[in-house]
């Protein structure tokens, strides 16, 4: 039996489930796959191309393994968020806050470990990218660079170690905490629910037999997601370059577009901060999330309340305005003389920008809390406004970068 | 049941320290497996002996000065300066190691990543790249320039010393 105002679409939007489906499309195709490919640098590009170019359904295949994992990256950030707004970090259910984090970074593991896999310029130079921003972590920067490379650069050692994390190791971790996850959302009693839902004798509200109530509900957002998937397989194909060339990196090079944020970054900050600092704090406010509201429990609201959602819009919006003038601010700074000469590059370009970023971000939860939001809605709005200025940095390096990274319109 | 008082501390001592040295135990062999692990997928140190990345460029009167010449297969570029000075630039950009074009109009190697760009020197000009390209030794033997890419030099900026003179 499952509460009858638990299953309105707006609660969940099925992200979660689409999440899930995403999984199994993503382990049908990917085991597909693995029957015709060979994961060496000689032999890697060939077999991808004929599979491509010979195999019956070979093309398809792949375009729908390819669409369904960005698919998953993109859903999974989504179900993110609307749990968050819908207070799903907050007591009982914080410890699942976390699991759904580990998942996070196992989905990202998963689809940039697939990036390198064809070979081709594409994947080739996306990873020299994303991994050469390890180098700038501190004292063990250059030792983690060579963990991950298996070598100075990207080789065969490279290939190899993806190929394992991205066909076993990451998968099963997947799976294992997909398991968990879900154990522990049934624990809990299911998906937030409207606090006006039932009276209090039964606050959950009349009950509903789980089939075919829920059941119904699924399968068909389960099928529109398989639609939606096939659907893109069939028009759009998925990339594939000329085989990797070392010697060459494409104008313009870019990482895969859930790390185009942190690229867009690294052509503003010192890489010490674009790759190591921002994205770690950022991870640390995911994880303090749960702690920083206080110990209240969720409204059952989208975003707490009525004026909690005119503040985050707001923070979103202002964030939108702050990010694209100091992106376009920046672009004729960044070739000119540096204000202060004086000052070491870490700190004119690493410290002191994001020391204006983080004090922002505090600014717009004081006004926040002053224009009368909850200490929840306060940090809600400054959580937001990161989000969102790390939504416009992604669309700004996906789109308005070109030739020589500088801006263009798309 | 005089006895019971002189016997029962020692059972739990017993316990305790056959407890600790299982731990003890348990957390070396943890310790032992993972070193294996680490050992087995440590990258191996480049076993290549020495000699085995000297490229041979060409004669000294093959490049004419203020000249670059790519090298692709040795991933370098070999420079002769104004004053005619040899200089082996790594083609790997210094900030994410995306691999630097020469652009003759420009006079300057601008990376395609994240626009950084260094001039003939290996200088930055602009950033975000934060160091200059690296270097590799030349030597030049019987008017024959020669490159040693198997020895990375890093430096932070270029200096007068770094030049190879006939």
């Amino acid at each position: 039996m499952v509460p009858a105002a638990a299953l309105p679409l707006q609660r969940t939007f099925g992200l979660g489930g689409a999440a899930a489906v995403l999984f199994l499309v993503l382990a049908v195709t990917g085991a597909l796959l693995l029957v015709t490919y060979e994961p060496s640098p000689e032999r890697a590009y060939g077999t991808v191309a004929r599979l491509v170019d010979e195999v019956p359904f070979g093309a398809f295949v792949r375009n729908v393994h390819h669409w369904a994992a960005n698919g998953l990256v993109l859903v999974t950030i989504l179900h993110l968020l609307r749990v968050f707004y819908r207070g799903g970090h907050l007591p009982p259910r914080k410890g699942n806050w976390f699991v759904g984090l580990a998942l996070l970074l196992l989905v990202v593991g998963c689809a940039f470990t697939g990036y390198l896999l064809p070979w081709d310029q594409l994947a080739y130079w996306a990873v020299t990218i994303s991994t050469g921003m390890l180098e700038y972590v501190p004292v063990v920067g250059s030792m983690l660079l060579r963990a991950a490379r298996g070598g100075a650069d990207i080789g065969p050692a490279t290939l190899a170690r993806f190929f394992v994390l991205h066909v076993a190791i990451l998968p099963i971790a997947l799976l294992l905490l997909l398991a968990f996850h879900f154990w522990l959302v049934r624990k809990v009693g299911g998906v937030i629910l409207p606090a006006d839902a039932g009276d209090p004798a039964a606050p959950r509200g009349p009950l509903v037999p789980t089939s075919p109530h829920l059941t119904q509900r699924e399968g068909a957002a389960a099928l529109v997601v398989f639609a939606s998937v096939m659907l893109l397989a069939a028009v759009w194909n998925a990339p594939l370059l000329a085989q990797a060339n070392p010697g060459m990196s494409p104008n313009p090079a870019k990482a895969p577009w859930y790390f185009m944020g942190v690229q867009e970054l690294l052509v503003h900050l010192h890489p010490a901060f674009g790759a190591v600092a921002v994205p770690l704090l950022a991870l640390a406010l995911l994880v303090a999330l749960p702690a920083l509201g206080g110990g209240e429990r969720p409204s059952g609201r989208w975003f707490g309340s009525p004026r909690g959602a005119r503040l985050a819009l707001a923070a979103a919006a202002l964030a939108a305005v702050v990010t694209v003038a100091a992106v376009v601010a920046n672009e004729p700074l960044r070739r000119a003389r540096p204000w202060f000469p004086g000052l070491p590059p870490a700190v004119r370009g690493g410290a002191i920008p994001l020391a204006s970023a983080v004090l922002l971000v505090a600014l717009v939860a004081w006004v926040s809390r002053r224009r009368g939001g909850s200490r929840l809605e306060a940090v809600q709005a400054g959580f937001t406004f990161v989000a969102a200025s790390f939504v416009v940095l992604t669309v700004i390096g996906v789109f308005f970068r070109g030739q020589g990274m500088a801006l263009v319109m798309p | 049941m005089s006895r019971a008082p002189s016997i029962e501390p020692a059972v739990p001592a017993r316990r305790d320290f056959l407890g600790r040295v299982g731990k003890g135990l348990g957390i070396l062999a943890a310790v032992q497996i993972l070193a294996v692990v680490v050992a087995y997928l440590a990258p191996s140190r480049g076993g290549a002996g020495r000699g085995a990345g000297l490229v041979v460029a060409g004669p000294v009167g093959e490049f004419t000065p203020a000249s670059v010449r790519p090298f692709p297969a040795g991933k370098f570029y070999l420079v002769r300066l104004a004053d005619g000075g040899f200089l082996a630039l790594s083609s790997r950009c210094t900030h994410l190691g995306c691999t630097v074009p020469w652009s003759q109009k420009e006079q300057t190697f601008p990376c395609p990543c994240h626009a950084s760009t260094f001039d003939q020197r290996g200088d930055v000009l602009a950033p975000p790249a934060t160091r200059a390209l690296d270097l590799f030794p030349v030597v030049i033997e019987g008017g024959i320039v020669k490159v040693d890419t198997s020895r990375r030099i890093e430096r932070a900026r270029f200096e007068p010393a770094q030049v190879t003179y006939l």
